[in-house]
């Protein structure tokens, strides 16, 4: 499958700009739960670990592919899990009574 | 697991995958919208997560993909060693771990990149736009990787705080920037000659090293803001690699999001991204009021004396720095406040945008103290609040209230925005000592006829003023 570089590129510039538009109200207190999150985010590369491991090839490049795959999923599942730890502590006044 | 499939699903197979990778763009989107408000931030995180999920679920049916004991044998020990850092971090660690994260997804993205190219037994089939994502993907993701785990070194200790730097060693890396960019050119043009990748990985690695090393511990916020975005766009570079929608548009998601956040830290440090990354802030530091303060004099208080007047305040502005947080006092802080709120008086929290070593460190470590997230307030909102404050407990900050930043055109920190204390009735600077904070310089504050120290380690001087609140 031949994909036009210009249409990635396309999809590469739009999405930059959502994340722009998406994330520059966030207020402070919320500062350390975002950036943890969004890292977990990041953690995506694991599908193309997944796709590098998992597919038919030279065994060196599939072994990369391992490494990548432990690597991403530590972001991801420890990047998940300890922004919903951190996101658990916020409490409004309210809710403590 | 496409194999388990009949024939007739197996043809549009392929669309369906983009279409479910679409899916997951949406869930990533609404996450992280989510997460922009205090009340949905946490179903915004669960968003995301599921978001990743469908796109790891999905990805199994590709039929590229045939083999899975590597898949499964990877994802359980990543995904035990990734609950373990995250139920055993303590808060106050939070920003190494980031770090340790960030260098995580850097190196998994250059590793992707790498293993595609030597998993082809024809680097030949590989066309230019290939080579060069490859080649990015492998610089940037690898710098991350280093520079991040020099981060978490200087954060967690191991590694000097001070910025460690020589003359030239700026001129050096961004000439082996350029250098790297012209090598992975090249590496495009030709790329049979396999030593070439080996020097583009080696480089990149490098400079990772020299380009964090020369920062100093007080820009680490705007540091990990920028490796986070780094990560994130070496993903999306391995999502060109493999023409991966998915990648690209999460990559391109996180790497704005980070170069948001260095610059929210750039401004509230006043400084441009390029003096942080280029100044060496803190080498060039004792400069004016360093030293010759023999004839100043501070006033000091005591436990007793200042549970008193707390406790008759009407209104108290609590002022918590990373010194706080090295003291683990959070816990203690909120006792004291809740004491003093069960006696009628109106306690908030002022909170510099670069308190605590990540940005908005010390919200979540406040949060973990059940101080509710209502009380803590950015410095837009409690600035005007201070003229109208009795007293300011300021609790192991320094240069966020240092009048320097208004007064003194020539300092190191002038044109910082900082918490106006100075306007509150009656000061008390939470400290061991008179000493400088990071950026070297001494602070008026102290001396201040408003003023009064309470020496000490943090933790312990608010248990004797916790205990003295008793007998009030």
């Amino acid at each position: 499958m031949e994909v036009d570089l210009t249409l990635l590129l396309f999809i590469f510039a739009l999405a930059s700009f959502i994340g722009f538009e998406l994330i520059s109200k966030v207020p402070p207190t919320l500062h350390t739960p975002l950036m943890s999150g969004a890292n977990a985010i990041s953690g995506i590369t694991i599908v193309g670990a997944l796709i590098v491991a998992g597919s038919l090839g030279n065994p060196l490049g599939k072994w990369i592919g391992f490494a990548a795959i432990i690597l991403a999923t530590i972001n991801v599942v420890g990047g998940f899990m300890v922004t919903d730890r951190m996101l658990e502590m916020f409490k409004k006044k309210e809710d403590e009574k | 697991m496409s194999a388990f499939l009949p024939e007739t699903i197996l043809n549009w197979l392929p669309d369906a995958i983009q279409l479910f990778y679409l899916v997951a763009t949406g869930f990533f989107i609404r996450g992280v919208k989510l997460l922009n408000s205090p009340g949905t931030a946490r179903k915004g995180n669960q968003f995301a997560a599921i978001g990743m999920l469908i796109g790891v679920l999905v990805t199994l049916f590709d039929q590229d993909i045939v083999e899975f004991e590597l898949i499964v044998g990877g994802i359980v020990v990543g995904g035990l060693i990734g609950l373990l850092l995250a139920k055993k971090v303590q808060m106050t660690a939070m920003p190494e771990l980031v770090a340790v994260f960030n260098g995580f997804g850097g190196a998994a993205s250059a590793l992707v990149a790498w293993g595609e190219l030597a998993r082809n037994p024809d680097i030949l089939s590989f066309d230019t736009t290939g080579l060069v994502s490859i080649g990015l993907s492998v610089f940037i993701g690898a710098l991350t990787f280093t520079g991040s785990f020099i981060a978490f070194g200087k954060l967690s200790g191991f590694i000097s705080g001070n910025a460690i730097t020589f003359p030239g060693l700026n001129v050096i890396n961004i000439g082996a920037m350029i250098a790297t960019l012209g090598l992975i050119g090249y590496f495009a043009y030709d790329p049979t000659n396999p030593t070439l990748f080996w020097v583009i990985l080696g480089i990149s690695l490098l400079i990772g090293v020299t380009s964090v090393i020369p920062i100093g511990g007080a820009d680490m916020p705007v540091v990990i803001s920028l490796l986070n975005s780094y990560s994130g766009i070496a993903a999306a570079m391995a999502g060109f690699v493999l023409q991966n929608n998915l990648l690209i548009v999460s990559g391109a998601l996180v790497g704005a999001a980070g170069l948001i956040l260095t610059n929210i830290m750039c401004k509230a440090m006043n400084r441009s991204l390029v003096n942080v990354i280029f100044g060496s802030f803190g080498a060039a530091a004792g400069g004016p009021g360093a030293s010759g303060d023999g004839d100043k004099t501070v006033r000091e208080t005591s436990a007793e004396d200042l549970a008193i007047q707390v406790a008759y305040a009407s209104k108290v502005v609590i002022v918590p720095g990373y010194g706080l947080a090295v003291a683990q006092a959070q816990h203690i802080v909120k006792e004291v406040a809740t004491k003093l709120e069960s006696r009628g008086v109106q306690v908030k929290y002022g909170i510099h945008p670069v308190a605590g070593r990540m940005p908005g460190h010390m919200n979540v470590l406040l949060a973990e103290a059940d101080v509710p997230y209502d009380l803590l307030k950015d410095m837009d909102e409690i600035n005007p609040e201070f003229a109208t404050t009795d007293v300011v407990l300021i609790i192991g900050a320094n240069d966020v209230v240092n009048p320097l930043a208004k007064t003194d055109p020539t300092g190191p920190i002038y044109g910082m925005p900082i918490l106006n204390v100075d306007e509150a009735k009656r000061t008390i600077v939470f400290k061991r000592s008179l000493s400088v904070g990071y950026a070297g310089i001494d602070n008026p504050l102290f001396y201040a006829e408003k003023n009064q120290m309470f020496f000490g380690d943090a933790k312990k001087s608010l248990q004797a003023l916790n205990e003295a609140l008793n007998e009030v």
